[in-house]
């Protein structure tokens, strides 16, 4: 029975009026995010924000602990993702307009150059924000227990930005384009130099396995570009989304970023700001705390010295975001994304450039395609995974250079990474290499020893000499580690600015002369 | 396990092994073992049965003019033909190194990628190509020569 005086059709003419009100509540279940609870359901009540903690330890949100790197990297994701998919409206993935549907974009489509050169930029900025966060994981020594499997997450998150940047760079099927697949698709074929010298070849033919089913075809055509249109727009933008919902959802998991052990006492001067702890009491616990077994880091311990991720932690990653997208649209405005001419298969493009991150790849490519293209990478990426399980230290867990050696034993091992890659590449640029002095050379030779492989082994002997001094496996990682990053500079460098036609060495571009 | 057959099991005895734990570990063995091989059948996908390129076999005539020892490269081929008093013959120009194509210079060859150099028969001369310029074999049809990229002869075989 209704009440006396009831009119359905008041009531419907008040549910009109309050649709907006009503609509707003139901998105927005828990209020706006004023008080700690509301705060909190903000995130547990969200889909996307819940990848986060509800509250967030002060150490995590010093500047110093993550300089924001992950979140850069993740930030240049999205942009790219954004500006990839306005680029998708005009792409067209066939060689015979390719090149002018890139040109359309770059001379017609209404802020289509920018679009494109924010992408390029974008793209360039998420290579080096991941290399550092890695860096900066890898320095905070923040793989250890519990973190192994979120480092190998990051590892493949790694690999994964890398072939996007590869697969892209084929795209606007231009001359760079074309001769850096070209190069690439015969390092896929280079386990040949080992197949071929020991004669197996003939029914054992990896190399030439991978290129074929890289590029579709027995050279780079119409069936590549289809091939790395497809991963670049839809197998590796999937594979990295899901990644990293993983790699956040681990950072949580695992109790937060990685804190040294007193990371409490020496966040009290700022956690004195946020006394009291709540601003009112929550009137519902985490029962699952009370059954999850012990070994969540969080567990057992209170809500001191952290603070509500909402607004303090998202408003500093918003800042990123913000940050991240200014330097992408500046760049972008400052320099246009390169494009050459049409792509022309009799002809190479002299010198040949891969993108820059891989140019310290094709300088040891220069001395042998196997080892500089296969096998050195692969000791590094099979070298890089295995890190969290080959130092099982405790020391120095989230401090910077933390573990024995620290700073010291980084400075040394710089010193020694930067000069002796540059003392073996000057050497080998000087001098040349063994066939230049024999050449009869059996090919043997040179794959195993050359200047990748001699800067290789001088690093390897490095760290096995650290981890002894030390008596510290961590010291041998901080070694390695410090040293490739040392190469992987110097080569990139000489690749870039040092190397000209024929690949020869050049004080300076402007040297190359007309060719 | 052998039962007597006038003793009836109490639904309390244990299984040999319990009727769900079988379902089940039915269920996820085939869905694994469909998943396995969907995957297998999957990975033949990419790797086409005939490949999509034009042909490898191509006719040619050399220019009347042509000296000793100069170089001819039929359009859009990188092969280069030679012709000397023993007769015709064709060198790939696609470098063994990385794949980019090698120019003829006065010492042989040189590829602009990475500065392997070869010599006048394509062996190596310098740099990091691990193998020599392959020759490619070459039929004499009357004047007009019939090359195919794809059979390689030994070095120095002239026609």
């Amino acid at each position: 029975m209704k009440a006396e005086g009831y009119s359905a059709m008041h009531e419907f003419w008040g549910n009109l009026r309050s649709i907006p009100n009503h609509v707003y509540r139901a998105v927005f279940r828990g209020g706006p995010p004023k008080t700690d609870r509301t705060r909190s359901s903000f995130i547990f009540g969200n889909v996307f924000l819940h990848l986060h903690s509800v509250r967030t330890h002060l150490w995590s949100l010093r500047w110093s602990t993550t300089m924001g790197l992950g979140i850069m990297t993740t930030a240049a994701f999205l942009i790219t993702l954004v500006t990839g998919i306005l680029l998708m409206f005009y792409y067209k993935p066939y060689t015979d307009v390719a090149y002018q549907s890139i040109k359309d974009i770059h001379f017609i489509v209404p802020t289509g150059r920018l679009i494109r050169n924010i992408h390029r930029w974008a793209a360039n900025l998420m290579v080096v924000a991941v290399i550092l966060h890695m860096a900066r994981a890898f320095y905070t020594a923040s793989y250890r227990k519990p973190r192994e499997f979120n480092w190998f997450i990051g590892w493949g998150l790694l690999v994964t930005t890398l072939g996007l940047s590869f697969t892209g760079y084929l795209l606007p099927w231009d001359q760079l384009a074309y001769w850096a697949i070209t190069i690439g698709a015969n390092i896929a074929q280079s386990p040949r130099e080992i197949t071929d010298a020991i004669g197996i070849t003939s029914w054992f033919d990896i190399g030439g396995l991978q290129r074929e089913i890289l590029l579709g075809s027995d050279r780079v055509g119409a069936e590549a570009l289809i091939r790395f249109y497809l991963l670049h727009v839809m197998l590796l933008p999937l594979m990295l989304a899901g990644l990293m919902a993983v790699h956040f959802w681990r950072i949580r998991k695992d109790g937060g970023l990685a804190k040294p052990e007193h990371a409490d006492e020496r966040v009290i001067d700022e956690a004195k700001e946020f006394y009291p702890v709540f601003t009112d009491v929550p009137n519902k616990t985490y029962h699952l705390a009370a059954v999850v077994k012990g070994k969540t880091p969080q567990v057992g311990s209170g809500p001191e010295h952290t603070v509500p991720s909402m607004p303090h932690l998202f408003y500093a990653e918003l800042g990123v975001l913000m940050l991240t997208t200014l330097i992408c649209v500046g760049l972008a405005f400052m320099s246009d994304a390169p494009l050459k001419e049409l792509a022309n298969p009799m002809v190479p493009e002299n010198p040949a450039k891969a993108p820059w991150y891989f140019l310290g790849l094709q300088e040891i490519v220069s001395f042998s395609a196997f080892m500089g293209g296969i096998g050195i990478p692969m000791l590094c990426i099979v070298g890089l995974g295995l890190i969290p399980f080959l130092d099982r230290e405790k020391k120095g867990t989230g401090e910077w250079f933390g573990g024995p050696g620290g700073w010291k034993l980084v400075k040394w091992s710089m010193v020694f990474g930067f000069g002796v890659s540059i003392a073996v590449e000057a050497f080998a640029i000087r001098f040349g290499w063994l066939r230049e002095w024999l050449p009869d050379i059996p090919q043997m030779i040179i794959t195993f020893v050359n200047p990748g492989t001699v800067i290789t082994l001088c690093f390897a002997i490095y760290s096995i000499w650290s981890v002894r001094r030390y008596n510290s496996t961590r010291a041998g990682a901080l070694a390695l580690f410090t040293c490739f990053l040392c190469g992987f500079i110097v080569l990139t460098v000489i690749g870039t600015y040092f190397r000209g036609p024929n690949w020869n060495f050049y004080w300076s571009p402007a040297d190359w002369g007309g060719h | 396990m052998t039962t007597h057959p006038t003793e009836k099991r109490s639904r309390f005895d244990p299984e040999p092994i319990a009727r769900r734990d079988f379902l089940g570990l039915a269920a996820l063995g085939s869905m694994f073992a469909a998943f396995a091989l969907s995957l297998l059948g999957m990975l033949k996908l990419p790797k086409a049965a005939v490949s999509a390129s034009p042909a490898k076999k191509f006719n040619v005539t050399l220019p009347d003019t042509l000296a000793d020892g100069e170089a001819f490269i039929p359009p859009g081929r990188n092969v280069a033909v030679f012709r000397d008093a023993q007769g015709v013959y064709a060198i790939s120009t696609i470098c063994t190194h990385l794949g980019c194509i090698v120019k003829t210079s006065a010492a042989g060859f040189d590829c602009p990628c990475h500065g392997s150099g070869f010599q006048k028969d394509g062996a190596v001369r310098k740099g990091p190509a691990p193998k020599p310029l392959p020759w490619l074999k070459v039929s004499l049809n009357g004047s007009v020569l019939t090359i195919d990229e794809e059979s390689t002869v030994k070095s120095g075989t002239k026609v």
